[in-house]
């Protein structure tokens, strides 16, 4: 973790975070599960920050933590050296799903955030107009969420988070539910928003590719109990464009990333004979 | 928009059934598969309706009707939905209330009657009574159930970007459960206008339940099926305005 020495701001300071959740084991018994045991990790003022591992390896569950979503058994949270607050106005998060409000038009739903910071109704309609063409779907403000694609409600998403500033954003594999081409298009516009303002970003995928297109660092999780294994910096130049896929120091991270990967599946299996 | 003919082919299409209930009932009683002393053909059935129109003798019974139907559903939506809501929010009262409801349900407000009468005299607070009862559990039960069905992920989204208990109870939960509380109110709304008749078949001086019975009484049989020919136009209207104002507060659901 050398960047740490390097007198940057760390926004979130994750220290021996334990979260274990009750599950029913063969017998009908309540038995714990170790999700997270000795999580630790700094996220930088303005980094983009991505959370990479198998599938279960609790990197969801250090998300929603962090959301104040869930609440963690053991260990200490700082955001701006200051305990994590359950709620909070600082924190911004995309889900895979959406999360849109169904009943409300595109414009309006880019308004709750807003809304709920008591902003005056013509202060929200600008701001949200903004943000909207930020993700170029101004011309859909009256539109319903059901009447978008997959993509379209995605931006609109991100765009409902940017309407509020808030100084850290989640992204909780946006992009997983997406078709492939829809994915690169939006892992590219992610980027050039990004760009504009550098907001502290902790995005969680499994997708190796996504992770080294976007992040500064990539945090690789091993699972259980979840921890972060390795810290990998990804020195790609910025801004980044499609073309750096097929970069040699691209395939280069992908090989070593995958190698991770590869050793935590066989560790996997190992385990899955005790569980 | 469709066009007009379509419309007519479709609604006459959608009436066949109809049609040939009507014209069963117009011929049975003619050539003599029922007694036509009880039964008469549709279209004397229906002119008997016409003279209660134009005579004025209908109105004092349909509006009588209409009043305390009104008044019930209003009721039992007020309480219906405030209890759905709150049963539904807490799920400690939820689990504590769910047997007794589910018990209640199934009691019918017409072995109840006497039971109320029996307490408030043939008073207007019997009458009530029973319609509350079976027009209560329809939209209490669909609200609750709304409540409950509620997309976490969207409440999670919401409390994310600090949305209070109150600000996520009224902005979310209770516009996502609109469409199942106007399914329970339509529900409700039916069993409001069965409820109705019984309630004015027993000491009562006025209402369509009365005109039934009340003919039915006095050997005038066709204004008999003239009060139960209102009473179904008078359940059908109910049921699609209904419709309308739930179309018109739900229009962003996908159709």
């Amino acid at each position: 973790m050398n960047i740490l020495e390097k007198n940057d701001k760390v926004k979130v300071r994750a220290r021996s975070v334990k979260r274990e959740f009750q599950i029913k084991n063969r017998q009908g018994k309540n038995q714990p599960l170790v999700v997270l045991e000795d999580f630790d990790l700094d996220i930088q003022e303005g980094e983009f920050l991505t959370l990479l591992g198998p599938s279960g390896c609790g990197k969801s569950t250090f998300l929603n933590i962090l959301a104040g979503l869930d609440k963690a058994d053991g260990g200490d949270i700082l955001v701006d050296e200051k305990p994590l607050e359950e709620r909070s106005y600082d924190r911004g998060i995309v889900f895979q799903s959406y999360a849109l409000l169904p009943w409300r038009t595109i414009i309006k739903n880019l308004e709750v955030g807003l809304e709920i910071r008591g902003i005056s109704k013509e202060t929200r309609r600008e701001v949200a107009r903004k943000n909207l063409e930020r993700v170029g779907l101004a011309a859909y403000e009256n539109q319903y969420p059901h009447q978008l694609s997959g993509g379209m409600k995605q931006r609109v998403a991100i765009a409902r988070v940017l309407a509020y500033d808030p100084a850290i954003l989640l992204m909780d594999e946006p992009f997983a539910a997406l078709d492939a081409q829809t994915r690169e298009d939006m892992q590219i516009e992610l980027l050039r928003i990004w760009e504009a303002d550098k907001k502290t970003i902790l995005f969680v995928t499994h997708s190796i590719d996504e992770a080294i297109l976007l992040s500064d660092r990539v945090a690789f999780m091993s699972s259980q109990p979840g921890h972060i294994r390795e810290i990998i910096e990804i020195d790609l130049p910025r801004p980044r464009t499609e073309e750096i896929r097929n970069s040699v120091e691209f395939s280069q991270i992908r090989k070593s990333l995958w190698a991770l990967l590869q050793e935590e599946a066989l560790l996997n299996q190992s385990y899955g004979a005790f569980i | 928009m469709k066009s007009k003919s379509f419309d007519y082919k479709k609604l006459l299409f959608r009436s066949i059934g109809l049609i040939l209930f009507l014209v069963l009932w117009e011929i049975a009683p003619r050539l003599g598969w029922v007694k036509r002393l009880y039964l008469q053909p549709f279209s004397e059935d229906f002119m008997a309706l016409v003279h209660l129109i134009l005579n004025g003798k209908l109105f004092p019974h349909l509006f009588m009707s209409l009043e305390r139907i009104a008044l019930g559903l209003l009721l039992a939506t007020i309480i219906g939905v405030g209890l759905g809501l709150l049963v539904g929010y807490f799920q400690r009262i939820n689990q504590a209330l769910d047997l007794l409801f589910q018990i209640f349900r199934q009691v019918s407000a017409f072995a109840l009657f006497p039971v109320f009468i029996l307490f408030f005299g043939f008073s207007e607070v019997s009458k009530f009574g029973i319609m509350l009862w079976a027009s209560l559990w329809p939209v209490l039960l669909n609200t609750s159930s709304g409540v409950h069905d509620v997309d976490a992920v969207l409440i999670r989204s919401v409390k994310s970007m600090g949305g209070s208990k109150l600000y996520i109870f009224f902005r979310v939960i209770l516009p996502a459960t609109l469409p199942q509380i106007f399914t329970g109110i339509r529900l409700s709304g039916s069993y409001c206008v069965m409820a109705v008749v019984v309630a004015e078949m027993i000491g009562a001086k006025r209402g369509l339940g009365y005109l039934v019975f009340n003919s039915r009484e006095s050997f005038l049989y066709p204004d008999m099926y003239a009060g139960i020919i209102t009473l179904a136009i008078v359940g059908v209207t109910l049921n699609f305005i209904l419709v309308a104002i739930e179309k018109r507060f739900t229009s962003w659901r996908v159709a």
